[in-house]
């Protein structure tokens, strides 16, 4: 129990996170750091693209798997990581190098 | 047998007759005897006509015309002889009275018509209506009873009715078919006419491939729409639940797998910056203006002075800061010391001027200051540009106050007089009281000779209107505002401070009574530095001095801390708003307003410039004087270091308009590159050039860019990004040798650079836009570069200190194989 607080937290403190969200195989969020109403509506549309995403892995390959999903954006970066029993995604804010 | 009348001739009464001989003596009416011409006719009884016809029956003459004789109404009829045989026979018998009564009285028609023809020219028609006649049948009504429709016979009519006692009653309709009984329709049959049955022998006949294609339609059960809403809430484990999930092992699996790889992607995000688009960083900036290819300077004006009487040379240039296309330029006699002793009785004639040229007159220019004594150098004051302060060759600093010539030169247009001729006279001719004379304006106020400087000024510089300093060279807060104190260095191996604003005089009451004897000013000199004039005083000397020996630095140039933000283009903007508009109490002439007010000091600020000598020498020292402990007068400090880089005179000391410490310095036939505070060396030195550079002036746009002049007319272009061993480009621009070097930025697509040279002729001439527009990230390259020199002299540094170590072993070792 500890633990996954811990790994939790670790996660968490990376310079430029800004949420982590912890999700079952049906879409329905155990741990998150975010308020309800996004936590809800990310798990709700990142669920449903992470299975579309591993699906199509899979029919290019059936012995292929998903292992990571990125999905970067002028603004966030979300971070998808699959696993059998429950997803795992985090938020993450762009860095902004000043020229 | 029917009489035949002369009805087709239009006289239907005459029946003409034959009459023989015979006739002719029963009746009396002989030919030529009893009818002549005279008398052609002959009236006949009608007993006479009837007798003969008893007598002679069909032979008579008479016969044809018995039946109109009998029915003559009258005794007589006229027999008339037809002697041309108007009507076919000799003789006519007229049938009617009224026949009779005409021919005897002809009408007279013959009369009235000459009547109407002599009334017709007089044009007056006379109306008569017209008068009915009784109808004269023509025998058209004979015609129409032809050609008429009658009945022939009588029409024949049948009335057909039903028995009475069927009126009324119902009626009974039945069908019947018409061919069943006979006769009951008349039917015209069609039958084939060969008339107009035709055979077809061509016949135009197109054809098209389409796909099959089937069309089917189906209907559906139609149900009217409807809105539906549906009320959700998410999934969510409750509190217990997410504990025990929590706890559960496969989590922890999960999250310990899972976190790997989510830690690898964000030190990834980490390294790099993702959200680059490469796609635009990689092209340079387009949308360029002009040629890209073209990277030589355009000439674009060249100005001299046709009507001094000696041979001059331009001293130093300098651009007026706000209006656009005035340039002033200091001119002096091109004499050696000598010849200058000798011609000095001519010289004292002809005025020392400042120039200003503007754009649109290459030939008269606008205004002339008037100067004591040839001007080596001047600034245009960054507060009010009407002040310009000059350095004179006998040491004097000389200002002076445009601000009532101001409105002549801020109305003169540049650019537009491409087209003009060459006796386009300035502006300020056309005023009417105006003449050539009133051009030349005279100074405002010298500083005093005695106390001043003893050789020729040959740099002057304003301090800026952020800070003022004392006679100890302390700093402080600036109390005016504006810009009000100098500096100048000379060739009397002094540097001096001076001070604008009245100073509180040592003894008032003296000098006052002697400048009230001896000066009298002329009218139209301003008065805003008649406090100083000829008794102006330097707030501080410093004397660059070698130590013990007598012999100085002779300072040519200096470039102080805050030089740069003269340059500065980003802050033109700010100089700008400082700058006094008209209307406003101008502070320069108020000058004491300021000095009421007390001195705060300012602490942190670098009291340390650059100065560059005669000799070659590069200097960095302290303005800032100390006390000495033994006399008690103000010493100045020693310099902090002193570098021997170039052979000749350093005519050139120059921050660049980008990085505050980074100084250019030319002299002689190399020049260096500085960064203040390292003080071990130059951090770029050239080697020498083959021929000696004269001028040189950083680019106000490209950090990395310079210009320097040579003795032979070529300006060197280097670009550090570019090669740092040799000019980037060279290009003539004259022929002799290059005096001054100024460039200026108007807008973001104009820069000039003013280029003066030896004799006396300035060159303007427009930078292209390769070498006006920086390329993306140049300032960090060029940073990056002077870091790396940077690091590259302490890296010679340390070695040096590694070879003397080395050598001092090796000294040692020869020491000690020598004892053996």
């Amino acid at each position: 129990m500890a633990e996954v607080e811990e790994t939790l937290k670790r996660i968490q403190s990376h310079k430029g996170v800004i949420g982590t969200v912890v999700v079952n195989a049906e879409g329905i969020p155990i741990r998150t750091t975010l308020d309800n109403s996004t936590t809800v509506q990310y798990a709700g549309l990142l669920h449903q693209l992470t299975m579309k995403a591993k699906s199509t892995v899979r029919d290019i390959d059936p012995q292929n798997d998903l292992t990571f999903l990125r999905i970067r954006s002028k603004k966030h970066e979300i971070m998808v990581a699959p696993g059998n029993l429950a997803f795992h995604f985090l938020v993450k804010l762009s860095f902004c190098f000043t020229r | 047998m029917e009489p035949v009348n002369m009805e087709s001739m239009g006289h239907p009464e005459i029946y003409p007759l034959v009459l023989t001989t015979k006739t002719q003596e029963i009746f009396n009416c002989r030919i030529d005897e009893d009818v002549t011409d005279e008398q052609p006719y002959k009236l006949i009884n009608k007993v006479d006509i009837f007798e003969d016809l008893r007598n002679r029956a069909a032979v008579s003459d008479f016969h044809p015309v018995k039946k109109i004789v009998q029915e003559y109404p009258g005794n007589e009829l006229l027999l008339v002889y037809d002697k041309d045989f108007k009507y076919g026979l000799n003789f006519y018998l007229i049938g009617t009275e009224e026949g009779k009564e005409n021919y005897l009285n002809p009408p007279e028609v013959p009369e009235e018509q000459e009547e109407y023809k002599e009334h017709i020219p007089e044009d007056v028609y006379v109306y008569k209506p017209p008068v009915s006649k009784p109808w004269v049948s023509l025998g058209s009504e004979k015609e129409i009873e032809e050609e008429s429709v009658m009945e022939s016979t009588k029409q024949i009519t049948y009335m057909i009715s039903q028995k009475r006692s069927e009126f009324g009653a119902p009626v009974k309709f039945s069908d019947q078919n018409a061919s069943s009984v006979k006769d009951a329709y008349i039917e015209c049959t069609a039958y084939p006419d060969k008339n107009f049955t035709l055979k077809q022998l061509e016949k135009d006949v197109s054809m098209q491939v389409i796909p099959q294609i089937k069309d089917t339609s189906t209907q559906t059960e139609w149900t009217y729409p409807k809105n539906a809403t549906t009320q959700y809430y998410p999934r969510e484990f409750s509190e217990e639940e997410k504990e025990t999930l929590k706890q559960s092992k496969p989590l922890v699996d999960f999250l310990n797998n899972a976190s790997i790889s989510v830690e690898i992607a964000l030190q990834q995000n980490e390294i790099m910056n993702t959200f680059i688009d490469d796609w635009k960083y990689l092209a340079e900036e387009e949308g360029t203006f002009g040629d890209k290819t073209d990277t030589h300077l355009k000439e674009y004006q060249s100005f001299t002075d046709l009507h001094s009487p000696t041979e001059k040379m331009i001293t130093c240039v300098s651009w007026h800061p706000t209006i656009y296309g005035l340039i002033a330029v200091s001119v002096a006699v091109r004499l050696s010391f000598e010849d200058r002793v000798y011609f000095s009785g001519k010289l004292l004639l002809q005025p020392s001027l400042i120039l200003f040229w503007s754009f649109s007159d290459p030939i008269h220019p606008q205004l002339m200051l008037e100067s004591p004594d040839d001007i080596f150098c001047f600034k245009f004051c960054p507060s009010d540009p009407n002040i310009i302060a000059g350095g004179c060759i006998n040491g004097q600093i000389v200002l002076w106050d445009i601000t009532a010539h101001a409105d002549r030169i801020e109305n003169i247009k540049a650019g537009d007089s491409r087209s003009k001729k060459a006796t386009l006279k300035p502006m300020f001719l056309l005023e009417p009281e105006s003449n050539t004379e009133a051009m030349y304006i005279r100074h405002c106020a010298v500083s005093s000779i005695e106390s001043g400087h003893k050789k020729v000024i040959t740099d002057i510089h304003w301090l800026s209107d952020t800070f003022e300093i004392n006679r100890m060279g302390s700093v402080f807060e600036n109390r005016s505002g504006i810009c009000c104190q100098l500096v100048t260095c000379s060739a009397d191996c002094t540097i001096c401070f001076w001070d604008i604003r009245p100073q509180k005089p040592l003894t008032p009451q003296t000098t006052e009574k002697k400048k009230e004897e001896s000066i009298e000013i002329p009218f139209d000199v301003p008065s805003t530095f008649l406090h100083l004039d000829l008794s102006w005083k330097p707030l501080s000397k410093i004397r660059l001095s070698k130590g013990e020996t007598s012999l100085d630095y002779c300072p040519t140039r200096i470039s102080l801390n805050e030089d740069h933000l003269l340059y500065k283009t980003e802050d033109k903007t700010l100089t700008q708003s400082k700058i006094v508009k008209t209307g406003e109490m101008n502070p320069y002439h108020n000058l004491e307003s300021g000095m009421a007010n007390l001195l705060k000091p300012i602490d942190d600020f670098c009291t340390k410039f650059f100065v560059g000598t005669e000799d070659g020498e590069v200097i960095y020292t302290d303005w800032k004087m100390k006390k000495d402990s033994e006399t008690g007068r103000l010493m100045p400090k020693k310099p902090v270091s002193i570098h021997t880089i170039h052979d000749g005179t350093v005519h050139t000391v120059q921050r660049s308009p980008f990085y505050n410490d980074i100084i250019l310095t030319v002299g002689g036939w190399n020049m260096a590159i500085w960064k203040e505070g390292v003080m071990t060396g130059p951090l770029l030195q050239s080697c020498c050039a083959p021929k000696m550079y004269t001028s040189g002036h950083w680019s106000l746009t490209r950090p990395g860019v310079f210009y320097i002049g040579r003795e032979d007319g070529y300006i060197d272009i280097w670009d550090l990004l570019e090669k740092t061993h040799e000019p980037a480009q060279s290009q003539n621009i004259c022929i002799t040798m290059i005096t001054y070097i100024k460039p200026w930025i108007f807008s973001a697509k104009q820069q000039f650079i003013a280029i003066a040279d030896y004799y006396g002729t300035l060159r303007i001439l427009e930078i292209p836009w390769t070498l006006s527009r920086p390329s993306t990230n140049e300032m960090t390259s060029v940073n990056h570069y002077f870091e790396r020199e940077v690091k590259h002299l302490e890296y010679v540094e340390q070695r040096k200190n590694i070879r003397e170590q080395e050598k001092k072993e090796m000294e040692l070792e020869m020491e000690k194989k020598k004892i053996f």
